[in-house]
């Protein structure tokens, strides 16, 4: 049996970075706080810092994604490291040899770190169990079951906007059932010790047993929504309006849809986040997205500095290291 | 050839044999029981003093991979790896390369198992031809050609004007039907029970009415037409139920486990391990704490070893993309006994789940001791430790959830048909 802190070296150290589980509320704290350093980086005229300067980053996508794909390559460069785009289709990898042939023919390449996103929960643990000693892992979504690069740089900007997590209560909205994003959400905001975290969609998209990670659910978005401060609307994919999980994305917008109206249950100062990209008027209407309780852009900005972070960080870096 | 067995304890519950006796093989029969008959000279003397002598056990499911699957292991290696473990009896599901939906690939079946001469091999026929669940297969030729009973494997069977013909058919041919129930569209490509564990995980998840619906059904149909039906590997405590109250109705069914439900849930998936991706998935405590009900009173008749050898790369993948399946035919028995050791089921009974009462399904006179009947046997060691390591299996497959478990009892000789096919000595 392998422990889930497979991602830790043996002096509790960032070796890899698979899963929000498994990792200290200190470690989580150190990340949000080596990240702040990096955020004025991108505001600099010259957006770099030679900090990876060397080092040969593969970004692995098995999955397709513009969003993440790019942020995790401007990270790579602003840390002066060489990246690699490699997307390649699940189709050719779907039998397990393949895909450790492909590993080790990067290895062989000389990487250092692999960023991956796979469609099948279990991935990056599993390609960490599969690489060279040498080579770090990243995460960036495996299947239904993480996503915590994205769960960081939410807490990221949680933390601009609201100072003490203790306080805070947290609703995630939508289909929690295919949600990698929600997941590793939810382990980070218990972890940092937030009063309470909501789950609010309808039964189809609950999975099971969810309420063992901590959570509370809820049916009724109003009664949710009640007395938020951080309000995270979940991307609901088009496949999923079609089938038995729900009968159309209009009255999914009827019903779990966030509007100014519903949001009027929330604390008055409440931030709305979404992972993007946003479906709009199916799961958040244009006016709120747009409007001042979004942060959805800063997301975005967050997201590299987040990233820049952690990237250095499994590589052995710590905030003594900067070199200002 | 004659043997000896001299010293060991007995134990039959079939035939309510329990205690010290020798045993005189001859010619491949039990000629006697505790007093040497005159003029006898073994060429073999087997000493079992401190060890217990059973019949030899009937597994009934374990795939041997051939024909098809080659890489994943031959007769040759599973059979050596089932003697290892006392295992002289195995029934086959149909879903071979190519299915045994024809007479010739059962006489291929059993061509191969003469040749290789280390169990009675018992092939189940398909129940549709290719297994599609369309067209009932040639049943009774399935059965003149040699096969013991007719299944659709693994491949439910949707259409159920297709299951109650198929069913009524079977039973105008005098066939039993194994049925693995799980309802395809209800699993939705799940790969582990649904609840904390898939949901923490991430893992598509197998609701437990995949399998209490396909058994609702096939139930419902199996009191229309009156087959006899045997449930193949059941997963969940509410299945049981089910059938517990089947039989009590008078329904003509019997029911197995596989020994992976018996020892592990899905909490043992742990950290996305592969060896405990299985099909039936690992349920929850209850569900395993259901089925050791389901054996104590008696709804339960048998446990198998669902023994499925995978080639390392059938196991080396991230989970969903993994086969599911186990290695687990040459620690059967000392699984069971583990199950005595922790007083959830009592010894006799234990034996007679994989001996007597799995030959009672098949409708074979094997799992027993008896005179003048063919030599099946197992000696073994209860007090010798064993310590499971997937590096020194026999199987090809090593793919084992229980590597590293310690247990006890370990087989010192298996005679099939009156012959030494394993021996530590």
């Amino acid at each position: 049996m392998t422990g889930h802190n497979t991602q830790l070296d043996k002096n509790g150290n960032l070796k890899h970075f698979l899963s929000i589980e498994g990792l200290s509320q200190p470690l989580l704290h150190t990340i949000l706080n080596y990240a702040e350093s990096f955020a004025t980086v991108g505001k600099r005229p010259v957006k770099k810092v030679p900090l990876l300067r060397g080092k040969t980053i593969a970004n692995l996508f098995f999955e397709p994604s513009t969003r993440t794909r790019t942020t995790f390559e401007l990270a790579a460069k602003r840390l002066s490291a060489d990246i690699l785009n490699l997307n390649i289709s699940t189709s050719a990898t779907s039998k397990g040899e393949i895909l450790s042939d492909t590993l080790h023919t990067l290895e062989a390449m000389h990487c250092d770190m692999f960023v991956v996103r796979h469609a099948n929960s279990g991935a990056a643990q599993y390609i960490a169990s599969q690489v060279a000693q040498h080579i770090s892992v990243i995460n960036a979504g495996d299947g239904r079951h993480e996503h915590p690069t994205q769960a960081m740089l939410d807490m990221f900007t949680i933390q601009q906007h609201k100072k003490d997590f203790t306080k805070l209560r947290v609703a995630i909205v939508g289909d929690i059932l295919h949600s990698r994003v929600a997941r590793s959400e939810i382990h980070a905001l218990n972890t940092l010790g937030v009063n309470e975290i909501r789950i609010i969609g309808p039964h189809t998209l609950i999975p099971k047993g969810i309420e063992k990670l901590g959570v509370h659910v809820f049916h009724e978005m109003n009664d949710g929504l009640k007395d938020v401060d951080v309000v995270v609307m979940l991307r609901l994919q088009h496949e999923r309006m079609r089938g038995a999980l729900l009968p159309s994305g209009n009255e999914y917008f009827k019903r779990y849809g966030l509007t100014n109206e519903r949001l009027k249950y929330a604390k008055t100062n409440a931030i709305v986040m979404h992972p993007g990209p946003i479906n709009r008027g199916i799961e958040i209407d244009s006016n709120v997205a747009d409007g001042k309780h979004s942060v959805i852009l800063q997301q975005v900005s967050h997201g590299i500095a987040v990233r820049m972070a952690i990237m250095a960080m499994v590589m052995g870096l710590t905030n003594d290291d900067k070199n200002e | 050839m004659r043997i000896s067995i001299e010293n060991g304890k007995l134990c039959d519950p079939s035939n309510k044999l329990d205690g010290k006796q020798d045993i005189f093989i001859a010619d491949g029969k039990i000629v006697a029981f505790k007093k040497k008959p005159e003029g006898f000279k073994s060429d073999i003397k087997i000493d079992a003093k401190d060890k217990i002598i059973i019949p030899g056990l009937v597994d009934l499911c374990a795939r041997l991979r051939e024909p098809g699957f080659g890489k994943k292991g031959t007769f040759k290696s599973e059979l050596n790896a089932a003697n290892s473990n006392g295992v002289t009896s195995i029934c086959m599901p149909p879903d071979t390369a190519p299915i045994v939906d024809t007479p010739a690939v059962v006489e291929f079946i059993r061509q191969r198992a003469r040749e290789t001469n280390r169990a009675n091999i018992y092939p189940l026929g398909a129940l549709t031809q290719e297994l599609k669940g369309e067209q009932l297969a040639e049943m009774y030729l399935l059965k003149e050609a040699g096969c013991v009973g007719v299944s659709n494997a693994l491949v439910g069977i949707e259409n159920m004007e297709v299951l109650r013909r198929a069913f009524e058919y079977a039973n105008s041919c005098g066939l039993t039907v194994f049925i693995y129930a799980e309802d395809k569209k209800l699993k939705n490509n799940g790969v582990a029970h649904e609840g904390a564990i898939s949901t923490r995980l991430g893992l598509p998840a197998i609701p437990e009415t995949s399998e209490t619906i396909a058994i609702s059904q096939a139930l419902l149909l199996i009191e229309q037409t009156n087959v006899r039906a045997h449930f193949c590997r059941l997963s969940s405590s509410r299945g049981v139920k089910l059938i517990c109250e089947a039989k009590k109705r008078g329904a003509p069914v019997t029911a197995d486990v596989s020994i992976c439900n018996l020892h592990l849930t899905d909490m043992d998936i742990a950290n996305y391990d592969s060896n405990c991706h299985l099909q039936p998935p690992l349920r929850s405590e209850r569900d395993r704490m259901g089925l050791i009900a389901g054996i104590n009173d008696g709804t339960i008749a048998a446990v198998c070893s669902d023994h499925q050898p995978h080639d390392a790369n059938a196991k080396c993948a991230p989970f969903s993309l993994t086969e599911p399946g186990a290695s687990t035919i040459e620690h059967l028995l000392p699984l069971i006994l583990h199950l005595v050791n922790r007083n959830e089921v009592k010894f006799e009974q234990a034996i007679s789940l994989i001996t007597s009462q799995p030959a009672d399904i098949l409708g074979v006179n094997k799992g027993v001791l008896e005179k003048n009947n063919g030599a099946d046997l197992c000696v073994y060691d209860p007090s010798a430790n064993l310590s499971i390591d997937k590096n020194n299996m026999l199987s090809t497959g090593k793919n084992t959830p229980f590597h590293g478990w310690e247990l006890q009892g370990k087989v010192t000789h298996t005679l099939l048909n009156g012959e030494v096919v394993f021996s530590t000595d």
